[in-house]
């Protein structure tokens, strides 16, 4: 019997999917809410954990790839296209471009490629400030379709796309992809001595990275119905990917989401202690980062000779 | 003649420069299968860039390498791998998360984006090439709980896993024990057996001689001798390249002959590396005003020993110093203590001027003391007033050593030990730093640890020599003994 089928992971995952799928018959809109945005996010999360948690890469730009998608659908739509063909084109947009930006930017070695993906969203966000006039600059821009009014069916979107990225995401990392992007990861010089090119696995992650991170980025555009700066391009927005990522995890994909949930639900909760809640947020998070390195669901998976 | 085998790998003329240095200069040779060919030379020579270049790890400036009649030289890694050469890496980077099983799988793998799935031969396969190398029983273990032979076996095994028609093996005995040795020799041989052509790249002729058909020497980036094993050891270059040409001793054993406790007693010293032992039950002892010299290949712990008795490596046994023990004590208070080290790397400030090198070392000297301790070195190193203020950086390989050298002095050390103050420098160089040392000997009563493995720099300032090999002293004894006992059982 294969191993996994033996760890209650499977029944645990199922429990969770159950659970999340019928939360709009107990959760009242508030939650929901919440839970839909903090779900887009997840899947934000899960893709950025595919390149830096297995192909070691780390992209300070996971928001270049979003803002593409989001904007570029937002576009789409403004230019009369149907909603559903704007997602596809977002995401079309945002696999075009992450793949432009990785082609050369993965020739550099080190923290170099960091730099470059950081100097994206910088590109992009002068891009969209300059085109105000099309994209709404600073403000944002309004797109005339959304999703869904029903609050409960845009909760099934975004919780149907995010267990349709996770499972995705999740079985690629456990493919032979998964492996052999550790492996270029971990010794780029070993990997290529067994054969593998480096290159081309690393660029089809990012390819792979940027299909779910713009299709996100698109139906959270769809959900608010504004594209916005502050919400899905902002730097900030990158360093919230990134904390969502180690607090739950790296390389285990799913802890992504726990992160994700974790920050967009805490921060909302703590509301009423005005601004600082982003502080408790962050430092609880920070506390996570330092005293368990691997993130809370790392820990949790961590073959226990290692604990 | 017409029945033996064309060779699988036929290099020619392969040429590689890194700037200015030329690291392998017009190197051939070609292996059939079957055919073990061992690639010797001391550090430095360019035996490793000539296995990273038929690799494609490193792009050659010139020259063919034929895979089977295929030149493949300046393709990718991936594409040489690929077309059937395997490397076997002397340090392992394993996937720590995976087990052993799933490490092999990995190498069996083919390279495409689309066949995501594991095909379920390839489970069979792993574990056929576990066993064949020994894992059988770790198949489900992580690397981070296994021993380090273990782990050599886990790198062969990924190099099996290709079914490589030529297998590049880089120091294949490094960190083994002796037990080890003899199991690993055994699977190079079984490659041999199997038709593969086997490259064995190492330090010296000695450990590789059993298994070798053929060897071929480097120094300097250019091929030496090539021949059997016994007829490269008895080559007049390797030779003059292991051993140097004449050697001058003037050993002075009165100094060792004097009674009570040593300057510094090592004993039964213990360092590992993760797994790798680095240093076993190593003993050896420093009279004051001695040159006591370690002499020994690359990689026999001669490093790891300085920094042991510096504490910069955790060690079992004991250092004792001026009749006590140094365990416990910070690499800065041993160093305040009078045990300075010069290492290898020379760790110069490379943006400060000479004067500043200089002045640094002098810190905790009293002003008039350190300009007549920094006027003294001067005149050791004249070289050094000449360039005062330039960047220690914009220095020459030799102006480096002699500033790095000077720069320890500058502490007035009772115990000064040099690592391989010879690494990458030209005879002349050798010449001048042998004066100064000479002149350090004859006019000082300065103790010194000298760690070398050119020997005839080593002896003409050694009053006794210990030889360290794999780990272990193998020979201790006065200079002149050395010459006499131990000429051909260094190479």
């Amino acid at each position: 019997m294969p191993k996994i089928l033996r760890s209650p992971l499977p029944l645990v995952l199922l429990a969770l999917v159950i659970i999340g799928g019928v939360a709009p018959i107990w959760l009242d809109a508030y939650y929901l809410g919440i839970f839909t945005v903090a779900y887009y996010f997840g899947v934000f999360a899960m893709s950025w954990d595919l390149l830096f948690g297995f192909a070691g890469e780390v992209n300070f730009g996971p928001t270049f790839l979003i803002g593409l998608g989001a904007y570029g659908a937002g576009l789409l739509n403004n230019a009369g296209w149907p909603l559903p063909l704007c997602i596809v084109g977002g995401a079309v947009i945002a696999v075009i471009g992450g793949v432009a930006l990785a082609v050369p930017a993965l020739r550099l070695r080190g923290p170099y490629f960091g730099l470059v993906t950081l100097v994206a969203v910088l590109l992009l966000l002068d891009f969209i400030v300059i085109f105000a006039a099309q994209t709404g600059g600073e403000i944002g821009m309004m797109v005339p379709d959304v999703l869904s009014v029903s609050t409960a069916v845009n909760y099934w979107y975004a919780f149907g796309f995010l267990v349709i990225a996770g499972a995705i995401l999740f079985g690629l990392s456990r493919s032979a992809l998964g492996l052999i992007l550790q492996a270029t990861g971990q010794d780029r010089v070993e990997a290529q001595a067994l054969g593998f090119n480096v290159t081309k696995h690393k660029v089809a992650a990012f390819a792979i990275s940027a299909l779910f991170s713009g299709v996100a980025g698109a139906m959270l555009t769809f959900y608010q119905g504004t594209a916005s700066v502050d919400q899905m391009v902002d730097l900030s927005i990158a360093v919230q990917i990134i904390i969502a990522v180690v607090f739950g995890g790296r390389r285990t994909i799913l802890g992504g989401v726990l992160g994700s949930i974790f920050l967009v639900l805490f921060d909302e909760l703590l509301r009423p202690i005005g601004q600082l809640n982003t502080f408790v947020v962050s430092g609880v998070a920070l506390l996570v980062i330092l005293f368990w390195p691997d993130g809370v669901l790392g820990y949790v998976l961590r073959p226990r000779e290692e604990r | 003649m017409s029945d033996t085998p064309p060779p699988l790998l036929e290099v020619t003329g392969l040429t590689k420069r890194f700037g200015g240095l030329v690291a392998a200069k017009d190197i051939g040779f070609t292996i059939r299968g079957g055919e073990i060919l061992g690639l010797i030379g001391p550090n430095g020579s360019g035996k490793s860039t000539v296995m990273r270049t038929i690799m494609g790890i490193e792009r050659p400036n010139a020259g063919s390498i034929r895979l089977e009649g295929t030149n493949v030289a300046g393709w990718p890694t991936h594409r040489i791998a690929r077309a059937g050469i395997g490397i076997v890496f002397q340090h392992s980077r394993p996937l720590n998360r995976q087990t052993v099983l799933e490490n092999i799988k990995l190498a069996l793998l083919p390279d495409s984006l689309l066949r995501l799935a594991v095909q379920p031969h390839v489970e069979e396969q792993a574990r056929a090439i576990a066993e064949q190398v020994g894992l059988g029983a770790v198949l489900d273990r992580r690397p981070p709980t296994l021993p380090f032979a273990d782990l050599r076996r886990l790198e062969m095994a990924k190099a099996l896993a290709r079914d490589p028609k030529v297998v590049l093996i880089d120091e294949p005995f490094a960190g083994l024990t002796q037990g080890e040795t003899a199991i690993f020799s055994e699977l190079i041989d079984q490659f041999r057996r199997e038709g593969r052509a086997v490259l064995l790249v190492d330090h010296n002729v000695k450990s590789v001689a059993r298994l070798v058909d053929r060897i071929l020497a480097m120094y300097l980036g250019e091929r030496v001798a090539e021949g059997s094993a016994e007829e490269v050891m008895r080559d007049a270059t390797v030779r003059r390249v292991y051993l140097g040409g004449e050697i001058e001793i003037h050993a002075r054993p009165e100094l060792d002959a004097v009674p009570g406790e040593p300057l510094l007693d090592i004993r039964d010293v213990d360092v590992l590396y993760g797994k790798a032992q680095a240093l076993q039950k190593v003993s050896l002892h420093v009279r004051a005003g001695e040159f006591v010299s370690v002499v020994g290949l690359n990689g026999a712990g001669k490093t790891t020993l300085f920094n042991a008795i510096s504490g910069l490596v955790p060690y079992g046994g004991e250092i004792r110093w001026q009749g006590a023990a140094l365990a416990g004590r910070s690499a800065a208070s041993i160093a305040r203590n009078g045990i300075v080290q010069c290492p290898e790397t020379r760790e110069l400030f490379g943006d400060l001027s000479v004067q500043e090198n200089l002045d640094l070392g002098g810190q905790r000297l009293a002003h008039d003391q350190q300009a007549r301790q920094r006027e003294w070195l001067l005149e050791l190193f004249p070289i050094l007033r000449e360039r005062a203020g330039q960047r220690a950086r914009t220095l020459s390989g030799g102006e480096q050593q002699m500033l790095a050298i000077a720069r320890a002095l500058m502490m007035q050390p009772k115990l000064l030990i040099l690592d391989e103050p010879t690494l990458g420098l030209a005879p002349v160089i050798l010449e001048q730093l042998s004066n100064a040392l000479t002149q350090l000997r004859e006019t000082t009563d300065i103790t010194v640890l000298l760690g070398e493995q050119n020997v005839t720099f080593a002896l003409p300032h050694a009053d006794r020599i210990y030889l360290l090999e794999h780990a272990r002293i193998v020979w201790e004894g006065n200079a002149g003994r050395f010459a006499a006992e131990m000429g051909s059982g260094y190479l």
